[in-house]
């Protein structure tokens, strides 16, 4: 190490470093100037006086935010919906993947692949528009409700409903995209041991659960460890354009809450801080899942 | 060596098939209802309590207000342009970024990769990036919504992980016959990497297309709205009665309802029509983005 070096390399690799400037100029400006730009999080931002200029308040709206109404309500909400999408929604695409892999008819298992993949590519606000007027007091899904004789009613209108509505879409949607890299995965296990089960005569039940769903285990975990860092990061875009005030209760989130707090009633530095909060609480969770992940079964994301 | 199929092997035969019928069924049938109410009679299809399996009536009446809405046409507009030139910037970043990070003696890498890997974990959040693009004088522009979002992390590791895949000797001849790295770059790594490229684009084409949030929160003028934004207006905030003009309260409810699935139709039909072609190098994309290194 040393002067030298440094001037070495840089003679040597004049050109890399030029094409990589674009890169991180783009990084620092649209990555890491927000970064410090949570600063305002401690501050009482006035965009008069700009960042650097407005009065600092410490840990004040932490303060305000914790001991808020809103705190247990959002804190809650989010988890809630973090955790049953954990619970319903995690697994889908595994078992979309296991059942693809059974299918022997490869025009079949090309059809069922195409076509599961296909809500992936809807655009979320025609997605939540499907939604809005499927759930209508007279729409399609009521009407199905109706045959069986229940009444209709305006489903986004009631609390209790908005996170099944939400969960289900979010299946909807993700299932067949998500399953790729698990039908990835699949493909790389050795097939010899799926011959020798046979030989042993294992049912093919028991082929799934010996070597088929060990084989993918290393990659559910990574998945599982990445959805564990994203437990505070519910999908806010979708839940800005499903929710209205009637389904607060169970709907808003803490992005939700920041992005209203922050951008529609221009609370800048409250709203930064539930959001700071929100990135350190994810990041802590990351750090735990991956720690746990690589002791208990040595896959770990680094 | 193919042995006979037991009871109990077909019963799972039988399982696989349903439940994977049940699946296509599902994820199908509200697009083909939407296809169907698309074309539907107006006043039937209000009529209508059943379930939809055909047009009823068929008209055409929706997808003509549909196409003479302005909002929709310089929708359109907006959207191609932020897909056009947001997707060329993101590719060109990742690429620059990706080529020089996947060299192996470059003496400052190590930090650099650090720096953008915590970028996925952790970020200042929504309102510090707001008065950054306000700083920099984007607000208010089409570009607000390319600039900001020039390089996805996560793509440009799976490109970084594809060009690392390729083999030195190619990129070592070039160099002794006097190429610098950007031929080598264009001329050898990028033609070499075309199924992870197409992915790429797809990536990023399909983010472009279907961005509505930071548009909704970057821009004001309604000239400006992408097409998802008009999109929002018509379909969860319910304004169709602009399209229907000329038609009374009663009709205009009517045809407001068939124009939403129009409206849906014109906005979903173009990229529903590319994502097949590329489905092949789906799996390939994901398998090297898993490769760790």
């Amino acid at each position: 190490m040393g002067k030298n070096r440094v001037i070495r390399d840089f003679k040597l690799n004049k050109l890399l470093y030029l094409m990589i400037l674009p890169v991180i100029a783009y990084y620092i400006i649209f990555h890491y100037i927000p970064m410090y730009g949570a600063l305002i999080a401690f501050k009482d931002y006035s965009p008069m006086k700009g960042i650097l200029g407005s009065d600092w308040v410490g840990l004040k709206h932490f303060h305000d935010f914790f001991s808020s109404y809103y705190f247990t309500r959002i804190l809650k909400n989010t988890l809630v919906i973090s955790l049953y999408s954990l619970i319903f929604e995690f697994p889908a695409p595994i078992i979309l993947a296991l059942l693809i892999n059974e299918v022997r008819s490869k025009t079949f298992k090309r059809v069922a692949q195409t076509i599961t993949y296909m809500p992936y590519f809807i655009s979320l606000v025609v997605i939540c528009g499907i939604i809005t007027d499927f759930t209508n007091a007279d729409g399609i899904i009521n009407r199905l409700f109706m045959l069986f004789g229940y009444d209709g009613q305006a489903m986004l209108q009631k609390p209790e409903l908005f996170r099944p509505i939400y969960i289900l879409s979010e299946i909807w949607q993700r299932i067949g995209w998500e399953s790729i890299i698990y039908i990835a995965a699949l493909m790389s296990i050795d097939q010899e041991q799926y011959e020798a089960a046979r030989i042993d005569g294992a049912t093919r039940l028991k082929q799934i659960f010996y070597i088929t769903l060990p084989g993918i285990l290393p990659t559910i975990t990574i998945m599982f460890i990445l959805r564990m860092g994203n437990m505070l990061n519910v999908g806010f875009e979708k839940i800005i354009l499903l929710y209205n005030p009637v389904t607060y209760n169970t709907a808003d989130v803490i992005s939700s809450f920041v992005y209203r707090k922050g951008l529609l009633e221009f609370g800048w530095s409250y709203s930064s801080a539930v959001g700071l909060f929100n990135s350190v609480v994810n990041l802590a969770l990351l750090v735990t899942a991956n720690y746990i992940s690589r002791k208990v079964n040595k896959s770990s994301l680094w | 060596m193919q042995m006979k199929a037991t009871f109990s092997e077909r019963v799972f035969d039988v399982v696989v098939y349903a439940v994977l019928l049940i699946l296509i069924v599902s994820t199908l049938y509200p697009l083909l209802y939407v296809l169907f109410a698309s074309f539907s009679d107006a006043g039937q299809l209000v009529a209508n309590k059943g379930i939809l399996w055909h047009p009823l009536g068929l008209s055409f009446e929706a997808y003509t207000s549909v196409f003479k809405n302005p909002g929709i046409t310089t929708g359109y507009k907006n959207t191609l342009f932020i897909l056009v030139c947001g997707t060329v910037l993101n590719l060109i970043m990742t690429a620059l970024g990706a080529y020089v990070l996947s060299r192996k003696d470059v003496l400052w890498n190590n930090l650099f990769m650090g720096l953008i890997l915590l970028t996925m974990f952790f970020s200042g959040g929504l309102i510090p990036l707001y008065l950054v693009v306000k700083g920099v004088g984007l607000l208010n522009t089409l570009w607000a919504t390319i600039i900001p979002f020039a390089i996805g992390t996560f793509n440009l590791i799976i490109m970084r992980t594809a060009f690392k895949g390729i083999p030195d000797a190619l990129e070592e001849s070039a160099k002794i016959d006097g190429a610098n790295h950007f031929t080598i770059l264009f001329r050898i790594i990028i033609p070499l990497s075309m199924p992870v490229i197409a992915v790429m684009i797809l990536y990023y084409a399909v983010d472009k297309w279907n961005g509505w949030f930071y548009a909704s929160i970057f821009i004001r003028s309604r000239e400006l709205f992408p097409l998802q934004l008009v999109l929002r207006e018509i379909l969860i905030a319910n304004s169709t009665d602009s399209m229907a003009s000329g038609a009374s309260a009663g009709d205009r409810f009517q045809i407001g309802e068939t124009i939403k699935y129009a409206t849906i139709m014109v906005a979903t039909v173009p990229i529903l029509c590319v994502y097949p072609f590329v489905q092949r190098f789906f799996v390939k994309g994901v398998m090297v983005g898993s490769v760790k290194g």
